[in-house]
């Protein structure tokens, strides 16, 4: 009975009920938007960096992977070492640096990665097929447009670039294998990847044997604990970084999202709640004869506030579930903007849809509707009977 | 007959910003089951605040209250709240029907409150509402009835609880002549079968109806007389 009153109640002023619930729901997506971006973006990274296995980084120390253009010596030694622990399933050398296409007098610049295509985990092929021979070289689809490159075409590459003597230190005819998709790079990056050997002898003698990063799998991830305290002692001038510290890196430098999306998460709710309180204290005003009523012929104070509550709970509810289709519609659109950001992984994906955000931010609202509905209830059905008939008698 | 109610030396004063207004000055009333009483006077003599008094929806200043051996001014909210329910209707002046609810609905409000099954309530609503001639209009909402129609169904919400007392206030104050004669032929019905009424009322013709009269004045009974209508 109390359920049909409330809903009763909500239908009786239908207008202003739909608009509440419009009100709501605003504030519902800009809620959900905004849980979605505090923790999407971290379980977008984490997804991306364990996309391909790989539970461990290796970097020249002090830096993230392709922070700066430090590298680390002696990669064939350490791969060797690294392979031959037994916990270790995978280890993929990576070297970042940049190659000019050129093209008579210009070039265009690029971002290549040396890999052993046998182990690496950066990219996928999309078509073609994988740099199998020493002077074969795959690229992204940027690349591709930008130099109007097809699969097949043998293009001159050179990397080493002497800005005083204008001159590279390697140059070589390559021939472009296939279109790959990169994952870690950012949205608009011209990217190739060419085999690691290749690349370091491009580079000159500076990057001879020498890698920006190890990408290391383990057998079992449960065993990171031991591996990595066996890394740090054999490889003192290398920083090991499992999953687990990317992410405190990350969500060290996320810290901003999340005090914004924190921020404007609270600033919805509180709106919500001043919505619903209004709406609810302005119909409860408009119906203080019935209410005393209802108190006079017996029903008790308790299932007056819960009947009132749920008014308030019933806006809030629909109101949430109608803001939850409007959030992911609004997110999708803000995440095609924000994936432009420059320098960030175009895979990761700033607002992540999850269950729980979604769960989270009507269960907030959710509440909200039952403490916005408080206070009007506890008055109205605290009004005292005798005189609250009287005036309304009068009036 | 025994005593349903037993009003003793009753005051209720209504405190001002200097003074108190004191709407009931030591009013001494015992009603019999089975009675039925009319409470009549000026504007202001207190007969609201007797009627509200004896409805235990107010306590007095002073004085005692006693409903079915009950003093129910010392009773806790839940606890008046809950005795109201089972043993006290109310019919108003202004009907005060809930308007969302339908004539059926706002009959089994009380029912429902009182923890009424649903089959029981359907069965009971019916009946009281054929009860008040309104069987047929079961479905239909507050505002698709007319005055005495709404009245009749607000006397059928007071008696859903099967109350020993049915208190009005007013009940024809919003009718027309013929309308307001038709509640007050229900409400003879009602006393005729066993129900216990107190109506406090202007109009002679529902005063009349009844078969006791107290006369109210200045907050004080000044008369207390049998009927001869």
């Amino acid at each position: 009975m109390r359920l049909l009153l409330a809903l009763a109640s909500l239908r009786r002023n239908r207008a202003r009920t739909i608009l509440a619930v419009l009100g709501v729901a605003i504030a519902a997506a800009m809620l959900l938007d905004m849980v979605m971006l505090s923790t999407g973006m971290r379980e977008s990274f984490r997804e991306l960096l364990l996309s391909r296995g790989f539970q461990m980084r290796l970097t020249p120390r002090g830096t993230l992977p392709f922070d700066t253009e430090a590298s680390i010596a002696g990669a064939s030694a350490i791969t060797d070492s690294l392979r031959a622990r037994p916990e270790i399933d995978l280890v993929s050398p990576v070297l970042g640096a940049s190659v000019h296409v050129l093209r008579g007098d210009s070039s265009i610049t690029t971002f290549a990665l040396g890999v052993d295509p046998s182990s690496q985990g950066d990219y996928q092929i999309a078509s073609g097929h994988d740099v199998t021979a020493p002077n074969t070289f795959v690229a992204n689809e940027d690349f591709l447009r930008a130099t109007h490159a097809r699969i097949g075409d043998t293009l001159r590459i050179a990397a080493g670039f002497d800005p005083q003597l204008r001159t590279h230190s390697g140059e070589r005819a390559l021939v472009l294998a296939g279109r790959a998709r990169f994952l870690y790079l950012a949205a608009g990056q011209l990217a190739v990847a060419i085999p690691l050997r290749t690349l370091q002898e491009m580079t000159g003698a500076a990057r001879e044997d020498r890698v920006s990063l190890f990408m290391v799998r383990l057998r079992d991830p449960s065993r990171i604990g031991p591996v990595k305290r066996w890394m740090r002692a054999a490889l003192p001038t290398i920083d090991v970084i499992s999953t687990a510290d990317a992410m405190a890196r990350v969500d060290e430098r996320l810290s901003y999202f999340r005090q914004l999306s924190a921020i404007l998460g609270a600033v919805s709710l509180i709106v919500g709640f001043l919505l619903v309180t209004t709406l609810v204290t302005v119909s409860v005003n408009e119906r203080v004869g019935e209410i005393v009523v209802m108190r006079a012929i017996g029903v008790s104070r308790a299932h007056v506030v819960q009947q009132i509550v749920l008014e308030g709970t019933a806006m809030s509810i629909m109101g949430a579930v109608l803001g939850t289709g409007l959030g992911l519609i609004t997110a999708r659109y803000l995440n095609a903007i924000l994936s432009r950001f420059p320098g960030l992984p175009a895979a990761i994906d700033f607002f992540l849809f999850q269950p729980r955000a979604a769960w989270t931010a009507i269960g907030l609202l959710t509440a909200c509707g039952v403490l916005a509905g408080l206070y009007p209830a506890w008055r109205a059905a605290s009004l005292p009977l005798a005189s609250t008939l009287r005036e309304e008698a009068v009036a | 007959m025994t005593a349903l109610v037993r009003a003793r030396d009753v005051r209720r004063d209504y405190p001002l910003e200097r003074d108190a207004v004191h709407a009931l000055r030591g009013v001494s009333l015992e009603i019999e089951r089975g009675e039925y009483l009319a409470i009549v006077g000026p504007s202001g003599c207190g007969k609201s605040s007797l009627l509200n008094l004896l409805g235990a929806i107010d306590a007095p200043t002073s004085g005692t209250v006693e409903i079915e051996g009950r003093n129910v001014g010392t009773l806790g909210d839940r606890e008046v709240t809950d005795f109201r329910l089972r043993h006290i209707g109310f019919v108003f002046q202004r009907f005060y029907l809930l308007p969302i609810l339908t004539a059926r609905e706002n009959v089994e409000l009380p029912m429902a409150e009182a923890g009424v099954a649903t089959a029981e309530r359907r069965q009971r609503s019916t009946e009281l509402l054929r009860y008040v001639d309104l069987g047929d209009r079961v479905r239909h909402r507050p505002s698709q009835l007319s005055g005495g129609e709404q009245q009749r169904v607000a006397i059928a919400r007071a008696l859903a609880n099967r109350p020993s007392l049915l208190l009005a206030d007013e009940p024809t104050g919003e009718l027309d002549a013929r309308t307001g004669q038709e509640i007050i032929s229900l409400f003879g019905r009602l006393n005729a079968d066993g129900t216990t009424v107190v109506v406090v009322t202007h109009d002679e013709s529902l005063a009349r109806a009844a078969r006791r009269i107290v006369h109210m004045r200045d907050g004080e009974i000044v008369q207390d007389e049998v009927s001869r209508g």
